[in-house]
């Protein structure tokens, strides 16, 4: 035999089989980490400048003196603290995320290159119009698909998220009442039990008081009730369809027809547009405005809370009002109106600085032209698919809400089937993360008890969705079983186990502060 | 398509468990005159090569900031931004996780939101500070509604050094709730005007420092102004590095702090998205907007983070909410933290130096051309200057030149009377040679 | 002790009424985070909105059970809000109320007539 590597090591593992808890608390590949206030960090920074050649006594008493309080970190330490972070996150990337209402597809990488060309991002908002024609046209690119996606003729860009959205086709069709003479009597807003809390919020925020509309025992829309509140006191009606219970609205031309017949506006709450885009056009059933969220139907990130983006689609009678600034495409290229003049006259006026969220604007039309016409009718179409796959598996072990006929794009169940186990909706949640899952959404809508809504979305294959219900049916016929402790005390196995919300909100501690007579400030 | 994992296997299985014959079956609520037949009239799916064509297209008609000399402000400014910031936003993790909801498997979001509202109360000298808000602009809206609401008075006095646009946006939004607004006139350095505005009425007066035509001010007497009337001051800052050398807002009577953090870990983006700053008094937090992240225990006494206050919000007060927010900036929240964390005390007083000496030597170079006059006396990073000829049309004549010289504040506000006047910024990212050249050309196009 | 249909009690001595949200409210609420007691020298109208009370997941309007002018409120619930879930029909007391119409009680539910009603929901 030849020389040989003699230093022995076993390679396979020994029997020892119990686990003892370790010696600093570490858990593997999770580590723990402090707040960068902790460390010692004050005098540090991981960002190498020139020495400035000023010390900005031309300034005299208006140079800031005393410690700020922000310590630095070098970029290696910075890496590893947001890192570390980052792993205690859930995410899409990481599994089905079913979180009812809020459409979480995967994020394509390409909108996050395109979004990053310097020719959108290293762009001014105030450059001369003349330098920025490839941005106005992207702008006007994407309100064609927008406009052309929802048979609409006028979209509004500028609105920062869905609610802002909101804010903005509750202004217009204000600004409509009030051109026609009309706002002073029609001061109210029809909202459906269901409604998701935006809706009466802004309707509220916009001078409007709010008028509940009854549901049947279907889920829908009571068009009876309707019909008895409609009036001429009546500014608009906020509608949701498909609905915050998952269904299509049936009557919804029924609807839409009796609210122009009593000269209200047709707000439609666009949250849910992932079940029908390219499948059926808003315009066709009869709405004047409806906010688009980007980051659902249109995939730009969720981004662990935002940014988001909210285009508004209008009518031909509420075009007018559309907020500046508007992207206008003539024959001698594109430019943008900025204030109430020319066409925009009648603008209600602006909903924030500058254009909106051009950075969201690039993702969703990378996202669009990615999918095209095809593409996104076979988005709806999945998406529908998946939850009505779902709802059938686990129909018989949860009680849904609504079993009569298909659902759209999400599934939901009561809290009914776990009736005597002691076992309520969040502690069947807070189990479902042990499993590996985030919750689906819990306690919405509010019309149903101990709501469980349940939404895949189109990317995810069959073989997730399969591991997902396996999973719930285990989990459900645990709580069926009694298993309550399973439940109560979940998670056992997240980064943390249930946080004292109480407290945080009896006690709030919204910053760290410096501990007495330490010498790091605020 | 490459975003679709279903294949017709799998539709056709689940189509099976379902009960279903086909899709339009699952389809059947929806009224059959207004079902489509098939794709609308738009492009046909694509491929990643083909997308990247038609967008670098559009972005190659684009004259981008780092290309040529850039003096643009007005609100938005350019900074490097560190790789790892741009890194770190795109993690898995961070890109495509949620509201942080279900804090056991969040924490990842919420401690970092935690760090940000504490660096944003430290930076604006304020005692507390939300998770951000969509921008500046809509921070300074909500702030005048807050003012209301806690004074319950129904007026907002604005000084004429606010940002056009911030002003219509809040009076866009204000005027709808009936609160009242009275402006004053545009000035370059007017900000104690607000002061002879003051009535029982006001809920709070509103000033911008540095302001819009890049004067800075001690704010003290405002504040005690404010005060002494029963009012609120909500001090307005669009460009955050400005926090890093000048006294804060806080140290200065700030009431409400709404400022734009664009300026740290964001680009240019041409507008958006951008990251809302909101800070305000310990008293004051149960009638702040947005979302708040606070420090808790979990079942094991573990220290981790929730959000609070939650029945503020939309989602629980309905239409008693404090605002109809929903969202707040997010990844853009994310990579401000970052950036300060990466610049530390140290680097941002660096940086804001930095930016001061460009400011300064670009302020000197253009008050040696004849005509050029210099408006701004006491500027952090900007100011405002009048030309002989209208400013519009200079920067027009410039952008010939390849240079993005400014911007005219008549594109902000073409009503004030002021077309002769230019914004002019200067930052770290500001060369000597860009100094030189801007002013060479712009010597040569007021001489022609 | 007398009790709304909107689960708020009062409680008359004299002409001084002392009101807070029953038993069965501060169960359904969960922890109570924040109280927003109404200021002394207001005057409030039976049924309207006079107070809030909050849990972490929801914020209910308290209603005054009669009319009249706030003569005390209690502050200390703004340190000690829990005292609504440990004591609701005692110390967690809201307001007093210095009523304009005493005759305003007649209508409300006694304690049985309360129990009963909530035998029903």
């Amino acid at each position: 035999m030849s020389t040989m590597n003699t230093v022995g090591r076993p390679t396979a593992p020994n029997q020892v089989q119990t686990k003892p808890a370790t010696l600093t608390g570490g858990r593997g590949l999770l580590q723990n980490e402090p707040l960068i206030f902790e460390g010692e960090g004050w005098g540090k920074t991981g960002v190498d400048l020139p020495e400035p050649r000023t010390d900005a006594s031309d300034l005299g008493d208006l140079v800031r003196k005393d410690p700020i309080g922000l310590p630095g970190l070098s970029e290696p330490e910075a890496m590893r603290h947001y890192v570390r972070l980052s792993q205690k996150n859930h995410a899409i990337d990481l599994a089905i995320y079913p979180l009812g209402s809020c459409t979480m597809k995967h994020n394509p990488r390409l909108n996050e290159k395109m979004a990053r060309l310097p020719g959108f991002s290293d762009i001014h908002p105030l450059q001369p119009i003349s330098t920025v024609q490839g941005a106005l046209e992207l702008m006007d690119t994407l309100s064609h698909w927008l406009k052309t996606l929802t048979g609409m003729p006028a979209v509004a860009l500028s609105p920062k998220a869905g609610a802002h959205g909101e804010l903005c086709g509750l202004m217009a069709i204000r600004a409509a009442h009030e051109a026609s003479g009309q706002h002073e009597k029609r001061r109210k807003v029809l909202v459906p039990t269901s409604a998701h809390g935006t809706n009466p919020a802004t309707a509220a925020f916009v001078g409007y008081t709010v008028v509940e509309v009854a549901q049947t025992e279907d889920g829908r829309v009571d068009v009876a009730d309707l019909a008895s509140k409609l009036g001429d006191d009546v500014a608009a009606i906020m509608v949701t369809n498909p609905n915050t219970c998952g269904l299509f609205e049936r009557d919804i031309l029924e609807i839409s027809r009796l609210t122009h017949e009593a000269g209200a506006y047709f707000y439609c709450d666009g949250a849910n547009f992932n079940a029908i885009v390219g499948r059926v056009r808003p315009g066709d059933l009869g709405v004047d405005a409806m906010h688009i969220n980007l980051h659902k139907t249109f995939s730009t990130p969720h981004g662990g809370g935002g940014p988001g983006a909210g285009p508004v689609v209008l009518s031909e009678a509420l075009a007018p009002f559309a907020p500046a600034p508007w992207v206008v495409h003539d024959d001698n290229g594109y430019r943008l109106i900025e204030r109430e003049e020319d066409e925009a006259e009648q603008a209600f006026g602006r909903l924030c600085a500058f254009q909106g969220q051009m950075g969201m604007y690039v993702r969703a039309l990378s996202y669009m032209m990615s999918h095209g016409a095809d593409g996104l009718r076979q988005v709806a179409e999945d998406a529908v698919l998946n939850a009505n796959y779902i709802k059938a598996r686990l129909g018989d072990l949860m009680s849904a809400a609504f079993p009569d006929g298909p659902c759209m794009h999400e599934a939901l169940f009561d809290d009914e089937w776990l009736k005597g186990t002691d076992i309520t909706t969040l502690d069947f949640a807070k189990a479902m993360i042990d499993e590996g899952f985030h919750p689906m959404t819990m306690y919405f809508p509010l019309v149903v008890h101990g709501a469980m809504l349940i939404e895949p979305t189109e990317t995810e294959s069959k073989a997730e969705l399969d591991r997902f219900i396996e999973a719930m049916r285990l989990l459900a016929q645990a709580a069926r079983a009694g298993d309550v402790d399973r439940f109560k005390g979940a998670p056992f196995h997240a980064p943390l186990r249930r946080l004292d919300e109480t407290r945080a909100a009896r006690s709030p501690v919204l910053r760290w502060t410096a501990p007495e007579g330490s010498n790091q400030a605020a | 398509m490459r975003y679709l994992p279903l294949t017709p296997d799998d539709r056709t299985a689940m189509l099976a468990a379902i009960g279903a014959k086909s899709i339009d079956d699952l389809f059947v609520d929806v009224p059959e005159a207004a079902r489509l037949d098939g794709p609308v009239d738009l492009p046909r799916v694509a491929g990643e090569l083909e997308v990247e064509r038609a967008l670098s297209a559009m972005a190659a008609k684009n004259a981008t900031a780092g290309a040529v000399p850039f003096f643009c402000g007005a609100g938005a400014y350019k900074h490097h931004v560190p790789a790892t910031v741009d890194h770190i936003i795109q993690r898995s993790e961070f890109l495509t996780s949620y509201t942080p909801y279900q804090p056991e498997i969040a924490q990842g979001t919420l401690q970092y939101l935690y760090e940000f509202q504490t660096q944003v109360a430290n930076l604006t000298g304020m005692p507390v500070a939300n998770a951000s808000l969509y921008d500046g602009s809509t921070a300074m809206a909500e702030g005048v509604l807050m003012a209301t609401r806690v004074t319950r008075r129904n007026k907002a006095v604005i000084s004429g050094g606010v940002h056009p646009h911030y002003v219509k946006a809040t009076e866009t939004v204000v005027h709808a709730v009936g609160v009242e607004t009275e402006v004053l006139a545009a000035a370059i350095d007017a900000e104690a005007a607000v002061i002879d505005q003051i009535g029982p009425d006001t809920a709070c007066v509103v000033v911008q420092t540095p302001n819009v035509f890049g004067t800075a001010t001690d704010v003290t007497k405002i504040a005690e102004a404010a005060h002494a009337a029963g009012a609120l001051l909500i001090v307005v800052v669009t460009e955050a590095v400005s926090m890093g050398l000048l006294k804060s807002p806080g140290e200065m009577g700030a009431d409400i702090v709404a400022a734009e953090g664009q300026s740290i870990g964001n680009a240019l983006n041409f507008g958006g998205p951008y990251v809302g700053l909101f800070a305000t008094r310990e008293k004051l937090i149960r009638q702040m907007p947005g979302r708040l992240t606070g420090e808790t225990v979990d079942a094991d006494g573990e220290r981790g983070f929730v959000l609070t206050l939650s029945t503020r919000e939309q989602h629980i007060r309905r239409d008693k909410a404090t605002s109809n927010i929903c969202t707040n900036s997010g990844l853009c929240t994310l990579a401000f933290t970052i950036h300060m964390s990466l610049l530390g005390e140290t680097g941002l007083r660096k940086l804001a130096l930095l930016n001061h000496e460009k400011a300064v030597a670009t302020r000197d170079a253009l008050a040696a051309i004849p005509g050029v006059e210099i408006l701004t006396d006491r500027f952090f990073n900007e100011f405002a200057v009048r030309l002989p000829k209208n400013a519009a049309e200079v920067v027009d004549t410039l952008a010939g030149h390849h240079i993005l010289a400014g911007v005219p504040y008549s594109r902000l506000a073409p009503e004030a009377g002021m077309d002769d006047v230019l914004l002019v910024a200067a930052t770290e990212t500001t060369l000597d040679h860009d100094i030189k050249f801007l002013a060479t050309v712009l010597a040569k196009v007021l001489a022609a | 002790m007398k009790f709304t249909k909107d689960h708020e009690w009062v409680s008359l001595d004299g002409d001084i009424a002392t009101v807070g949200i029953s038993k069965h409210a501060a169960d359904a609420l969960g922890d109570v985070v924040f109280v927003e007691v109404p200021e002394v020298g207001k005057t409030v109208a039976k049924g309207a909105s006079f107070a809030v009370v909050e849990s972490v997941k929801a914020a209910s309007d308290v209603y005054a059970p009669v009319s009249g002018e706030v003569v005390e409120a209690n502050d200390a619930l703004s340190t000690a809000p829990e005292t609504v879930n440990s004591a609701p029909e005692a110390d967690g007391w809201f307001a007093k109320i210095k009523v304009s119409d005493a005759s305003e009680l007649d209508a409300l539910m006694d304690q049985a007539a309360y129990d009963a009603f909530l035998a029903t929901l």
